[in-house]
């Protein structure tokens, strides 16, 4: 705006119009804004119910809080366009405005408004990705420096101990059921493909639940920070079809049931499997 | 020369420093012997006592506790009558100095320092970074960088730099002659470099440094080697510091205001560290007691943290966020505070809302005390606390999104003087901004459960910590930079400075969002190929973002060396310390002023904030016979 500012001594309010076109531009910014936060290709591929939910979560925090940095940022831009000092101007000072209440309820009131809708959906949120589900399989994560290995309880190899691997396998759309332990220093057990993770604490058993919807294979890290080899304690989660789970299950020596065989040789190793402990894709 | 050595001064303190190590022997030894321990002769648990000892002997022989030393000891004391004030040529800044103003720049140029090597660290840790399976250095030496990396910017540069512009322009806007406890003062500094070079020299410790995090969560760090101890013993000494000034400031505060400065005629500056100093006295003995648990179960295994014999892991984490998340706001309400002193003069406007900001102020005090599980969301803890930590933290958003807004609408309309100060004020809005809202969705339960301890995380931090904090530390060291050196400083340099680091800043910290959400882990010094193109750039960037640092440098020093002399009040500001000479005299005020009016009275026909005695002369500037006092 060029217009030459009348000679008050303050500035004169901003006119209707060009309060209006700032309201334009900002609802334009701020569309333009939610668009690309929602065109960014934020996550990787979702492999577990429990990841639809906190994705569609992100996004609907994307919609709610793009258009807050857009406020602010627009603000600011437009403050410094209209009303930075020009020459001639350096002993003007603005009008003496102290508050206004109203404004100041508006602007508690409705962010207080907001954040309270999202904290209630969030913990709706919580609270479904933790609902029990039947007919869970129980594994048992063990955290130590610096590797993974996955227990599962229910199936016993021939010799009746549990079969236990250094990758975790499950079976497609079976509700899962993580007890999670360390036996040195906290690690965490993060599994980004299903946007869960929780501490492997040692002294307490930590549990997560998920329900993999999704067949392939994914990186397993550790985000706590346990020491020397911290960076590269990752190992790989396979969700395979019903059928391949017992034939892997077979491979890891599994009989069929709990009952202790004789004369059987102890195998848990990952016979078989390509991935090693260096294998995140 | 045997005088020298024996008045207070580094060379006695450094003397005194063999002393206190010979101390340690003296204590360790007897004990090891009696309790029959082999060897007797054990490096590392003289170590672990020299740690302590050692400093200690260095603040006797500095002088930091002479005058406690004769009044005990029943010898005549010289009394605090600010006769050693000013500093008379740089050597002045060595020694214990009681003027607030002289251990303002102290504190100020000493955390510069170390936000230099901080940063230093920084782009070795990017260096590191730049490919997967970088060999630049191995894991155990990146595990010790990030973990000094965060000590020193937390320690030893944004809590201490606060506290030093604090203690340069607090007592003058408020118009006290000094701060309530000088030599308290004199000591809260000293305890500072201890610190600073002990976290540094952790690198030197068998083992190498301290690789367990800022945040050294047990068992890792209880089980830790010795370079751990230069950390939990590091710590202390910085606490010890933040705690004794917060109590200086709190009296300072409460008993020290000119006639008519009530509390609502304060500058903001002043509410932001009357609410922090606040927050320090309550929260910082946590951070004690944690490091002291770690101390004990590391040293004399005591075995709070192991959980063989009864310990309790998660314990640790409670103590220790109990004051590291009151600390981000210690962190930032002093910014708070630089940022309104900016934007009210630099706008020309009186501060939108003034008590509402010094209430939210207040409640963000309060409600910073119950948030801090939402930092333990995927700890283990019990479930049950996820909720009410998730509400807690996003009402504190309410008095922080109060405050931005306040600044918006003084900017409304006012007359903005668009000069480096206020860009970075300006920066700080937006970029800050930024960092509250992936708070929000940090404080979400199921968003954290996905992106707790990724880089979502560390971008987070770095919005709120480099483009919150940081910012308006660069405000306020622009700002105050006429007052504090009495030289201006090159305002295109200063431009140049501002705008490259928020390019560089968004170009290395934005991209972490992305690669936080796509699975990255935080703390480790290599990762998987898919996050390689992302870290490059972000390595790239981050090298850029060092190198603005030095125009910054270039200036400060540059300006303060040759720089224009300042007038009093160069932005024609209302509050006090800029109707004195720049740099202040000596003694801050030649009568004590009366307030009269609020601090930020722009555009009122005729107000004032303070007025002095009639035909008292306007004082002469410290140290310095040019320059001009008025403007």
């Amino acid at each position: 705006m060029e217009e030459p500012h009348p000679p008050t001594p303050h500035r004169p309010p901003v006119p209707r119009v060009v309060m209006i076109r700032l309201l334009v531009i900002g609802l334009i910014a701020a569309g333009a804004g939610i668009a690309i936060g929602l065109e960014i290709p934020w996550f990787p591929p979702a492999a577990a119910s429990q990841a639809h939910t906190i994705d569609t979560l992100y996004y609907v925090l994307i919609i709610c809080t793009v258009p807050i940095f857009v406020l602010v940022t627009t603000m600011v831009l437009f403050s410094i366009w209209r009303f930075r000092m020009r020459p001639g101007e350096e002993r003007l000072d603005g009008p003496p405005i102290h508050g206004n209440t109203r404004l100041e309820v508006i602007w508690t009131a409705l962010p207080s408004v907001l954040i309270g809708s999202l904290v209630v959906y969030a913990a709706i949120v919580l609270h479904d990705i933790g609902v029990k589900k039947p007919n869970e399989i129980t594994i048992n994560v063990v955290g130590r420096q610096w590797e993974w290995s996955f227990t599962y309880p229910k199936y016993h190899d021939a010799s009746g101990q549990p079969i236990v691997a250094p990758v975790l396998e499950l079976p497609i759309n079976r509700p899962v059921y993580f007890e999670i332990n360390s036996v040195d220093v906290i690690h965490t057990f993060y599994v980004p493909a299903f946007r869960l993770q929780e501490d492997a604490v040692p002294g307490i058993t930590t549990t997560l639940r998920a329900t993999p919807d999704r067949l392939g294979s994914y990186p397993v890290v550790c985000t706590q920070l346990c020491g020397y080899g911290h960076s590269t304690m990752r190992t790989t989660l396979y969700v395979v079809t019903a059928a391949k789970f017992q034939t892997w299950l077979a491979e890891h020596g599994y009989s069929g049931g709990p009952s202790a065989q004789t004369a059987s040789v102890h195998t848990t190793s990952t016979t078989g499997l390509s991935a090693t402990k260096e294998g995140t894709p | 020369m045997i005088a020298r050595l024996r008045a207070p001064g580094l060379h006695r303190g450094i003397l005194s420093i063999p002393l206190g190590i010979g101390l340690a022997y003296v204590i360790v030894l007897p004990i090891r012997a009696a309790s029959h321990y082999h060897p007797v002769l054990d490096g590392t648990a003289i170590l672990q006592v020299a740690l302590i000892t050692a400093p200690l002997a260095f603040l006797v022989g500095l002088g930091a506790f002479d005058y406690w030393f004769y009044w005990a000891a029943g010898r005549p004391t010289r009394p605090e009558d600010h006769s050693a004030h000013g500093a008379r040529s740089w050597k002045d800044y060595f020694r214990i100095n009681t003027d607030h103003k002289v251990i303002g720049t102290q504190y100020v140029v000493h955390s510069f320092l170390y936000f230099m090597i901080g940063g230093l660290f920084a782009m070795l840790m990017r260096a590191q970074l730049a490919q997967p399976g970088g060999k630049f250095v191995d894991a155990n030496t990146y595990n010790g960088l990030f973990s000094v990396h965060a000590t020193l910017m937390i320690f030893l540069f944004i809590i201490p730099v606060f506290a030093g512009f604090a203690n340069f322009v607090l007592p003058l806007m408020i118009g006290a002659p000094d701060m309530a406890f000088p030599r308290l003062n004199a000591l809260s500094f000293w305890l500072l470099p201890i610190a600073g070079l002990m976290i540094l020299g952790s690198f030197f410790a068998p083992g190498g440094s301290f690789a367990s995090g800022w945040t050294a969560y047990a068992p890792l760090s209880t089980s830790a080697p010795i370079g751990q101890v230069f950390f939990t013993l590091g710590v202390q000494f910085a606490g010890a510091s933040s705690i004794a000034t917060a109590l200086n400031f709190l009296v300072t505060i409460i008993t020290m205001r000119a006639p008519g400065m009530s509390f609502f005629r304060l500058p903001l500056l002043v509410w932001a560290n009357f609410a922090t100093s606040l927050l320090v006295v309550i929260a910082t003995p946590f951070i004690a007691a944690s490091q002291f648990f770690v101390l004990l179960d590391r040293a004399l295994g005591f075995n709070f943290f192991n959980a063989g014999r009864g310990g309790d892991v998660l314990m640790y984490q409670h103590v220790f966020w109990f004051y590291s998340h009151p600390a981000v706001y210690i962190m930032i309400l002093p910014g708070f505070g630089i940022i309104s002193e900016v934007i009210a003069v630099k706008a020309r406007k009186p501060i939108f809302g003034y008590r509402m900001m010094a209430f939210s102020l207040l409640a963000i005090v309060v409600l910073g005390f119950t948030v801090w599980a939402h930092h333990m969301f995927t700890s283990g803890m019990p479930a049950w606390l996820r909720d009410p930590m998730m509400i807690t933290t996003c009402i504190i958003a309410i008095p922080t999104g109060v405050k931005i807004f306040s600044w918006l609408a003084t900017l409304w309309r006012g007359v903005l003087h668009m000069d480096t100060p206020m860009l970075w004020a300006l920066g700080f809005i937006t970029m800050f901004t930024l960092g509250g809202i992936s708070g929000v969705m940090l404080a979400m339960v199921p968003f954290d459960l996905d992106v707790s301890k990724t880089y979502f995380v560390v971008a987070h931090i770095h919005y709120v910590l480099f483009g919150g904090s940081v910012f308006t530390i660069f405000a306020g060291a622009y700002y105050w930079f006429p007052k504090m050196t009495g030289r201006m400083y090159d305002e295109r340099l200063g431009r140049w400075h501002f705008w490259t680091t928020l390019v560089f800043f968004n170009l290395t910290f934005a991209p972490m969002h992305i690669v936080g959400i796509e699975g990255m882990p935080r703390r480790v010094a290599t990762y998987a190929s898919q996050f390689a193109t992302w870290n490059l750039i972000i390595s790239i960037a981050s090298f850029g973002l060092g190198l603005s640092t030095l125009i910054f440098v270039y200036n400060m020093i540059a300006s303060w060396r040759g720089g224009p002399r300042a007038a009093a009040n160069p932005w024609r500001a209302m509050t006090l310390e800029w109707q004195v000479s720049s740099p202040p005299p000596i003694f801050n005020f030649e009568s004590l002023p009366t307030i009269v009016g609020g601090p930020y009275e722009y555009g009122v026909p005729g107000a004032v904030h303070a007025v002095f005695r009639e035909g008292a002369k306007v004082p002469s500037p410290a140290g310095d016979t040019l320059a001009v006092p008025s403007e």
